[in-house]
């Protein structure tokens, strides 16, 4: 199994390591699952995410090139703004999805999923042109910082002043690359750090009275209220941004030209055939991944791509793909044969409370 | 009150002449984390020895609970649904089910406490 620069910093704190897109990751820390998404939500956790691929794309046309394989328009966004979006394929599927900053006009790095580092590198040099340098950074580690007290936790360990650090903008500090953004719905930070600092970086944030360790369970199980999709789960090579609720990474639709373009313009016009929603349920359960959605007349509509327990609503949520129709809010999920009564729900599940 | 006997899926059982009670061991319990939910057989349900007759759904995950005997349902412990704090190695408060067993000689492949905790240490 890989590691990162802090598999063994897990280890110390006696971290229950599991296997995670071939890395060993902490699964959870001596709090727990829920003790760690609750202090996140009041408080500030730090997670290991040295998994994930950091990414520069450069090069003369290194703006054109990543318009051509997301969706997204980088022409007005200014420099060191972050944007959320995907890498689409011919059929309008979803390559992966990812944050991509743009440092300059010819100049981005790009954020994204460790299980699909390979066959984005792959995906993404396929489709370049010989003026865009494309290199992984193997070299730095990625922190995230996120919760209420993040700001002023970075204020008090690093003497970093991030008051006039907006949402989704970087600032780069020496070999530090801050990003104000994160996978929770609170303010925070991810931190990409040379591999060598990280470990002495973690520690020194781990010092502060308001920041605990927070592991891989907690981290999805925040993601999933805030609605977040999970690539692999919630989206995939088979699922259009269109379908999956991601519509909106399109912006203005001022890019026009990328890969799978065609595809989601048809899509967009001729209407869905099924879409993402979320669900809370009502009855007593757990609907995880792969449990049937029904209708009050028990038809079966669609399935549950990613689901469970929400430590902040004290209620099982999840989400999943439905059939297009008219059957309401109202719906069954089943797990093991039982139907549990839930309703459909917009996300976020919890109120954002990232810093505008 | 007799010996509780362990199986190597971490539940325990405790028998009193053909009857016995079933419950998870607080290793068990400690692995599982923050417990969300717990799913309850019928009383009446005839199972088999190594038969799966309870989930407990933790926040990590769903675990099944297997049957160390073969016998009938004679009761369902209902009010730990409400109480899964409860749900640990205590006879009185944490059993699940208790069962009439058919099969008493099963028991034998079962381990005591000594020979669980040695297990454990290898786990």
């Amino acid at each position: 199994m890989k590691k990162t620069p802090l598999t063994d910093s897990h280890i110390s704190l006696s971290a229950t390591m599991a296997e995670f897109a071939g890395y060993e990751m902490p699964l959870y820390y001596e709090l727990g699952v829920k003790a760690e998404h609750l202090w996140t939500r009041a408080h500030a956790g730090v997670f290991d995410v040295s998994h994930m691929g950091q990414v520069l794309i450069e090069g003369g046309h290194a703006r054109a090139f990543i318009e051509k394989i997301t969706p997204s328009s980088f022409e007005k966004t200014p420099v060191n703004g972050a944007k959320y979006t995907v890498l689409t394929n011919e059929a309008g599927g979803m390559v992966d999805d990812l944050i991509i900053t743009k440092r300059s006009e010819t100049q981005f790095f790009v954020v994204l999923n460790a299980g699909c580092k390979e066959k984005d590198l792959a995906w993404m040099r396929a489709h370049c042109p010989e003026s865009v340098e494309i290199t992984l950074l193997e070299d730095r580690a990625l922190l995230a910082l996120q919760g209420p007290k993040a700001e002023r936790v970075l204020t008090e360990t690093l003497s970093l002043d991030l008051l006039a650090l907006r949402y989704m903008q970087m600032v780069q500090i020496d070999e530090l690359f801050i990003s104000r953004l994160g996978y929770t719905g609170e303010d925070g930070f991810e931190i990409s750090v040379p591999s060598t600092y990280a470990p002495a970086l973690w520690d020194r944030l781990l010092e502060h009275k308001h920041v605990n360790p927070i592991g891989l369970a907690a981290r999805d199980s925040l993601r999933l209220e805030m609605g977040y999709p999970l690539y692999g789960h919630d989206i995939d090579d088979t699922t259009s941004p269109i379908e999956a609720g991601l519509t909106w990474i399109m912006g203005k639709k001022e890019n026009r030209d990328f890969i799978g373009a065609q595809s989601i313009f048809n899509h967009l016009e001729s209407g869905l055939q099924r879409r993402r929603i979320g669900f809370q349920l009502i009855g007593k359960g757990v609907a995880r991944e792969g449990a049937e959605i029904r209708t009050v007349k028990d038809e079966v509509i669609g399935t549950v791509t990613s689901g469970g327990y929400s430590p902040s609503l004290e209620q099982s949520i999840g989400m999943g793909y439905v059939d297009e129709g008219e059957y309401g809010t109202d719906i069954f999920i089943t797990v093991r044969g039982r139907n549990i009564e839930a309703v459909i729900k917009d996300m976020p599940f919890v109120t954002p409370k990232t810093k505008r | 009150m007799s010996a509780l006997k362990y199986t190597k899926d971490h539940e325990w059982i405790e028998v009193t002449g053909n009857k016995a009670k079933i419950g998870i061991s607080d290793h068990a319990r400690d692995a599982l984390g923050d417990l969300v939910f717990l799913e309850l057989p019928d009383t009446g349900r005839t199972l088999s020895k190594g038969e799966d007759f309870a989930v407990i759904e933790s926040v990590k995950a769903a675990s099944e609970v297997y049957s160390p005997i073969s016998g009938e349902i004679t009761s369902v412990n209902e009010s730990l649904a409400d109480s899964l704090d409860d749900l640990k190695e205590d006879t009185e408060k944490g059993w699940i089910i208790a069962v009439e067993m058919s099969n008493p000689s099963e028991l034998e492949g079962l381990m005591d406490k000594v020979a669980y905790d040695l297990y454990l240490g290898e786990l």
